[in-house]
């Protein structure tokens, strides 16, 4: 690899009030490796957007922050993680509590086969985050209303999550996520299924979302990742090459390869 | 290629017509596929229906009887073991001789064979039911014997006749055209177990049988079986042994039944002892068997199941078991079903295995538990299709049809689950 001499990360990776800090990040998947001593942090209340061409390790790296990976047999993740200074990757670090810490959206709206009311309510019930129903049922409606879905459902909460639009399943996804209260949510090319319309009803509700939680957004659009984040980070063939504030990225990349890729050289 | 001259429109056409020729020709093969095998269920079932629908009626003999206290030695209160040791074969024989007081002795004998000796213990039966008619005449139907039964079902209008004396044909004919003989439902056949008479031969003992060495191997299969495809699919980490257990239970699969047999046998009962002919080695052979089937099919099931419904649960933080519990095992469900019921018709017609086992026996009594001696539907079918009887051979295609009856109720209660299940999904 001669990206990087020492694979060293242009630009500014480290911020102050570090929500989740990565350093020297591998990765391999068997005997391939995937990922190339990153170090990267997240901070509090920030959009960080995670952007590259396809392989190029973006979202392995955003699985890693909830340990998502462990599902995949032949997953082996070397380096340190931590969420607010805890590395998570430590055997004290229980992976259910992780999980319910930093929620996570993914690419293919994905709800379960149940009521919408059920798919928002399975967290907190999994995590017993409420003792009566009535509680369940403030829960499950401010999950809603945050996902900007509550007016379009409120009266069919009994039918099925799958019955939905596409973009209507998706914000029932970052409900369900938003109810277990997570203090990060990732998100793994969140709109790459879904039109126009529902897309920015998405992002809108990103920026919403920026008040209360830490978000990094694996994107596959340049405009998407410029419109949503705060931060931006460039990711090559494993590598982290330039981390900048997201105007700083699109107007003076210091990375030709960042220049190239959001350029449209490739990609 | 050939023909430069044609433009690439007519080429295109020409090789059309021969591509619609492959289609029609496929399409008339297929269709003469499902018409042949549509034919070889209906004349398959026709000709067990048509044989074996006769076994459901029973002639009956209908007579004036007598119930004489004093020959029978009873009173009114007298005790049911006392009235089950009485005489009523006599008193049959007695009443009938007393219909044709002219017959020699031979001629009576001869009478006497037409009637089954199971004529007396219903008698017995009823008189256990109804001891305030002693004394009195009541009308009784006279169970027949299997040849008269025969006769009268199958060879009175052929007018023909087997092991029957011309005597016997004249009372025989008498009684058809008096509307004496008849037939009704054979109920018998339902209520009692096998019988070296055939026409006291019931499929009741081998019902049951199957029924109860059925739900031993469901019992026992079900979670078994459940239980290793969740832990194969869902837990077992990629390790060598762990490919080595798949490739035997795929082989399992296609071991022949009979080896089940040797090996429950081998194991169950000269190693760990369990009595022979029960329903319960009969259940764990046939578990053996059912295995392989049911966490074949389970694994297929639970690999259906989307990645992303798991990984959005994981994602929320659920653990490994609630995974599996909330969202593999419910999708997976009706899979899991279908592949259970499919092993469990499978191990309704298995005879091999069970043939080892003791299953074979000849077993008079009705089973009430998985320890009592019994038989099944197919070794049933098996006994009787060996006798030389032609009553049993009518038998033999009677349990048949009740051995699809049993078939067809699993299946449809089969489909009938699997539609609930996915429609509360």
């Amino acid at each position: 690899m001669t990206i990087l001499k020492n694979h060293d990360t242009k630009g500014v990776a480290f911020v102050d009030d570090a929500k989740l800090t990565a350093r020297h990040v591998n990765v391999f998947y068997g005997d391939k490796q995937a990922i190339f001593d990153v170090s990267l942090d997240v901070g509090a209340n920030e959009v960080i957007a995670l952007i590259g061409p396809s392989g190029c390790g973006k979202s392995t790296f955003l699985r890693c922050l909830n340990r998502m990976n462990d599902t995949i047999d032949r997953c082996q993740v070397q380096g340190d993680i931590l969420l607010d200074g805890e590395p998570i990757y430590d055997g004290s670090m229980d992976v259910v509590p992780l999980r319910a810490r930093v929620g996570m959206v993914f690419q293919k709206p994905n709800p379960f086969p149940k009521s919408i009311y059920d798919n928002v309510a399975y967290g907190p019930r999994l995590h017993g985050l409420a003792t009566t129903r009535v509680e369940l049922d403030a829960i499950v409606e401010y999950s809603l209303q945050r996902a900007g879905l509550w007016n379009e459902v409120k009266d069919r909460l009994d039918a099925p999550g799958t019955g939905l639009s596409g973009g209507q399943q998706q914000r029932l996804c970052i409900a369900r996520t938003i109810a277990v209260d997570p203090e990060v949510i990732l998100m793994d090319e969140p709109c790459s299924a879904l039109d126009p319309i529902a897309t920015a009803k998405i992002e809108e509700l990103i920026d919403e979302l920026r008040e209360n939680y830490t978000i990094a957004i694996v994107t596959h659009s340049m405009q998407q990742a410029a419109r949503v984040s705060q931060r931006t980070a460039y990711f090559h063939m494993g590598q982290l090459v330039e981390v900048n504030p997201t105007e700083q990225m699109f107007t003076t990349p210091e990375h030709t390869l960042t220049e190239a890729y959001i350029t449209g050289r490739f990609g | 290629m050939t023909d430069s001259s044609l433009s690439t429109r007519q080429k295109v056409e020409r090789s059309l017509a021969r591509r619609r020729a492959t289609e029609t020709r496929f399409h008339a093969l297929g269709f003469m596929a499902v018409l042949f095998g549509l034919l070889s269920v209906v004349v398959l079932f026709g000709d067990i229906l048509l044989k074996g629908s006769s076994t459901f009626r029973q002639t009956v003999i209908v007579t004036d009887i007598h119930l004489d206290a004093q020959f029978l030695g009873l009173t009114p209160r007298s005790k049911e073991a006392h009235i089950r040791r009485a005489d009523f074969e006599g008193l049959i024989r007695q009443q009938l001789h007393a219909a044709m007081p002219t017959m020699t002795e031979d001629e009576a004998r001869e009478l006497h064979r037409l009637i089954s000796i199971g004529a007396a213990w219903q008698l017995s039966d009823w008189v256990v039911e109804n001891p305030q008619h002693l004394n009195q005449t009541i009308r009784f139907e006279l169970l027949a014997d299997h040849l008269v039964d025969q006769w009268f079902k199958h060879d009175r209008r052929k007018g023909i006749s087997q092991r029957l004396s011309d005597v016997q044909l004249s009372w025989l004919h008498e009684w058809a055209d008096s509307g004496q003989m008849y037939t009704r439902f054979n109920r018998l056949f339902f209520t009692h177990g096998d019988s070296q008479e055939p026409e006291l031969a019931g499929v009741r003992g081998a019902m049951m049988g199957t029924f109860l060495t059925l739900m031993v191997t469901l019992v026992l299969s079900f979670p078994i079986g459940i239980a290793t495809a969740i832990y194969l699919e869902q837990f077992a980490p990629a390790r060598q042994w762990i490919n080595l257990v798949e490739i035997n239970i795929n082989n399992l699969a296609a071991v022949p039944s009979i080896t089940f047999g040797l090996l429950g046998l081998a194991i169950f009962i000269n190693l760990f002892g369990v009595t022979r002919s029960t329903p319960l080695i009969g259940g764990l052979v046939l578990t053996l068997m059912a295995l392989p089937t049911i966490i074949i099919s389970a694994r297929a099931a639970i690999k259906s199941v989307p990645l992303s419904i798991q990984e959005a649960a994981y994602g929320l933080g659920a653990s490994k078991v609630q995974v599996v519990f909330h969202h593999v095992l419910p999708l997976a469900l009706p899979g899991m079903l279908t592949g259970t019921i499919l092993a469990m018709a499978q191990a309704l017609g298995a005879t091999a295995p069970l043939l080892l086992i003791g299953m074979v026996a000849f077993v008079v009594d009705v089973p009430n538990a998985i320890s009592d001696p019994s038989t099944v539907l197919p070794v049933q079918i098996f006994l009787w299709a060996d006798s030389p009887e032609r009553a049993f051979i009518e038998r033999t295609s009677g349990a048949i049809l009740v051995l699809l009856g049993f078939l067809i109720s699993m299946n449809t209660l089969a489909v009938l689950l699997r539609q609930r299940i996915e429609r509360r999904r």
